[in-house]
């Protein structure tokens, strides 16, 4: 178990080696720091000065992979790539375009992104879980039906629609919450009502139509079987043995997001400005601050590395079949 | 005539699809599923939404260089509605309005100045009272919808001389008895009649309004349809490839194959998508800002960006499809077949081609069908954060950003926001329910349910 764990650590840096690669390319060499520059500075009319200055001051003014002017193994470390690595690597972000410091801004917006994601996500596994349940035990009959025509109807909306129509039924015209905004401490719940319940029923649809799947498909086995064979009722075998027994996929697929919940929801923040890190992302894309989105990708991956590694680790907690070797 | 980018890939796409249709006719294994599908009426009316659709993308799909002195790239579609593009207002106005949605200070004839809703310089501009709309839009409607039924009495009537001449004696005329609801033939009806009155309507009035700047919402979402299904098949046509063949490589080879392929798409895939699509946008944003001289058109330069988009689109996209068809050959290269194979000395890549491509293609078609519909919706929301299609390509993403902040206005400004939501829920949801018939006839655990 350790020596897997230790492994599978390891094999993390590779992955983010090549995330850093991938996003260097991205942001360097299809558009060079000069490109940059300009488009920061404005696209016509910028002097040459100028364009040097900006560099300079944002660390771009440095070869990109090889300096060939420094001795020894400044050759490497004196340029571009080298120092941006490193600095994501030991999550020193630096500063954005804009001046401020990135590593700062992401731990005060964390928790903002996290107080709309949780609940989301938590009420969301609740409500679903039992609406799949529900049309499960009312198989094969018209109510089940109905639940499916449901969930592909609700599917079939885009999730700006749920916000916007929301906003406006909720916000505007009952004028039962706030907007949007959000505020410190308890204070903010007011606000975070609206985006919960939004988010909870926009994904009600396919959430709901994923678990009955599930379901289904655990209902056709032969313990539930013998379970209804020993006289156990329908409700008793649902909620005992298929429940628990599906429960290792949920819980797999669910551990996976968990870190990423961090990163907020985009378009939920940005809509009920929400200052979380999916609204810092958003202003960061607007503002083209390719600081702040080489950071937020990296700050990605590397949560989504370390989903990856404790879905493993739930899988031998939650299947006692399962052994990491 | 011009052919860009997309065009040539969506033509591209369905000579592509004719051909395998031809080379797959008569196949037994086919016709189940297929007749399955042919006999599912929910599926038969939602694959004739589609086609609907994809008719009306197709139409749009035409560019040319328009003569005369504006010298601008059109599709066959803007030829058509020429008036609707060309005859704007001021700014909006509301469905079937007759004046303007705003007051605004007017001069009479006489000099004077006063307050008011000034009259539509298009909309029901041939009125001599307004008194008279009402029942000039039903009259209009009535015209529309004695034409639409004459088409589709037409078509009927082919099809039962055609359904005659072929086989004899059987009796699959007399279809439309009254009082049998036959869902097909009346989805057809309804289609057909249903554009052909707001075809009709659309010549005398704004029948969906018109938004900010005066334009027709009816046509900004009638042009929509084109890119939404551009950004739902030209994504799949550029992830299919890296798809089949990364993940039918790892699946086969395993070993060091395997560990690369795995590597390459667990490094894509954790990259949140949305990010890298950021991220790739940007970068093209720059490219462009840079290379101004090639993209001298308006149309070029956001067909280049939509055509990106659905490059980046399927970067991101296609490491699902390929973990499932690698697990896919992995159970089938134990197969006995696959090991008869072997040890009858077939080489590898006929092994590949001939036993393994075809036995995995029911997933492809099944993961194509179902991305289609997430796709539209993704776009909708990329076109939200900026990062979608070109701010001047007509998309519901984009109408449904304009129009976001209309709800806030004092009477509010709906139509914009309602249009965009019925077209694309319509699509969406034929989408939807055709891929649920495809998976059901395709997906051999789904078969016997």
């Amino acid at each position: 178990m350790t020596s897997y764990l230790i492994r599978r650590f390891l094999y993390a840096f590779p992955l983010l080696m090549g995330v850093n690669i991938l996003t260097f390319v991205l942001f360097f060499v299809v558009n060079s720091p000069d490109d940059m520059a300009r488009m920061q500075l404005g696209q016509k009319r910028v002097t040459e000065a100028a364009v040097s200055n900006w560099k300079h001051q944002h660390d771009y003014d440095k070869p990109l992979l090889w300096n060939s002017e420094a001795v020894a193994e400044k050759k490497v470390t004196e340029t571009i790539f080298y120092t941006k690595s490193v600095g994501l690597f030991l999550f020193r972000f630096g500063t954005s375009d804009s001046g401020r410091n990135i590593g700062d801004d992401i731990q005060q917006r964390a928790l903002p992104s996290l107080a709309v994601a949780l609940p989301t996500l938590l009420l969301g596994l609740v409500v679903n879980i039992s609406f799949a349940l529900m049309m499960v035990l009312f198989r094969s009959s018209y109510l089940e039906q109905a639940g499916v025509v449901v969930c592909v109807v609700l599917m079939s909306i885009s999730s700006l629609f749920y916000i916007i129509g929301g906003q406006f039924v909720f916000a505007k015209v009952l004028k039962l919450v706030p907007i949007s905004g959000y505020d410190d401490g308890f204070a903010s719940i007011k606000f975070l009502i609206l985006p919960v319940l939004i988010g909870v029923f926009s994904g009600i649809g396919s959430g709901g139509r994923w678990y009955r799947t599930l379901f289904l498909e655990e209902v056709e086995k032969d313990y539930v079987r013998t379970a209804r064979a020993k006289g156990l009722t329908e409700t008793q075998t649902l909620f005992r043995h298929v429940l628990q027994n599906a429960m290792i996929p949920i819980l797999t697929g669910v551990v996976v997001v968990l870190p990423l919940l961090f990163m907020g929801s985009l378009i939920m923040e940005s809509f009920f400005s929400i200052p979380g890190l999916g609204s810092y992302t958003i202003d960061a894309i607007n503002s083209q601050d390719f600081a702040i989105v080489r950071a937020m990708v990296f700050l990605g991956s590397v949560l989504y590395i370390f989903g990856l590694l404790l879905t493993d680790i739930s899988y031998t907690l939650v299947d006692p079949r399962v052994r990491l070797s | 005539m011009i052919i860009l980018w997309t065009d040539g890939l969506i033509c591209a796409l369905i000579l592509s699809i004719l051909a395998l249709g031809f080379a797959l006719r008569g196949k037994e294994h086919l016709q189940r599923p297929l007749n399955t599908i042919a006999n599912n009426s929910v599926g038969m009316v939602s694959l004739m939404v589609l086609v609907f659709f994809v008719l009306i993308g197709l139409l749009d799909s035409v560019h040319f260089k328009q003569q005369g002195a504006s010298n601008e790239i059109i599709s066959a579609l803007d030829y058509w509605a020429t008036p609707l593009r060309t005859q704007g207002e001021k700014t909006y106005s509301a469905p079937f309005a007759t004046h303007l949605f705003s007051k605004e200070m007017m001069t009479q004839a006489d000099g004077s100045t006063q307050w008011g809703y000034p009259r539509l310089q298009f909309g029901g501009q041939h009125l001599s009272n307004d008194s008279d709309k009402l029942a000039d839009i039903l009259q209009k409607a009535a015209v529309g919808f004695a034409q639409g039924a004459a088409i589709f009495l037409l078509l009927y009537f082919i099809k039962v001389q055609g359904a005659r001449f072929k086989v004899q004696g059987k009796k699959s005329g007399f279809h439309l008895l009254p009082f049998t609801f036959y869902p097909v033939p009346t989805t057809l009806l309804i289609l057909i009649t249903l554009s052909c009155i707001l075809i009709h309507l659309s010549g005398y009035y704004h029948v969906l309004g018109t938004d900010k700047v005066g334009e027709d919402v009816f046509y900004q979402a009638v042009k929509s349809i084109r890119t939404g299904l551009i950004i739902g098949t030209l994504t799949t046509l550029i992830m299919l490839p890296m798809a089949i063949i990364f993940g039918i490589l790892a699946g086969f080879f395993r070993g060091w194959v395997d560990d690369v392929i795995q590597y390459f798409y667990t490094t894509l895939n954790s990259i949140p998508s949305v990010l890298l699509i950021a991220a790739s946008i940007l970068m093209v944003q720059v490219y462009m800002a840079n290379h101004e001289a090639d993209f001298t058109s308006v149309v070029v330069r956001s067909d280049t960006r939509l055509l990106f988009l659905c490059l980046i689109l399927g970067v991101t996209s296609w490491t699902g499809l390929c973990r499932l068809l690698r697990a896919e050959t992995l159970k089938l290269r134990e197969m006995e077949y696959v090991q008869a194979a072997y040890a009858l000395g077939v080489k590898q890549h006929t092994i590949l081609l001939r036993h393994i491509l075809p036995n995995v293609m029911h997933i492809v078609l099944i993961s194509v069908v179902l991305d289609f519909s997430s796709l539209v919706l993704a776009e909708a929301v990329l076109s939200y954060i900026n990062i979608g299609v070109d701010p001047t390509t007509f998309s519901w993403g984009n109408m449904i950003n304009g129009a976001r902040l209309e709800m806030a206005r004092e009477p509010i400004v709906w139509w914009s926001l309602t249009a965009a939501f019925v077209f694309m829920f319509a699509l969406v949801l034929a989408a939807n329910l055709f891929a649920d018939t495809v998976q059901d006839a395709f997906d051999p655990r789904r078969g016997t349910q």
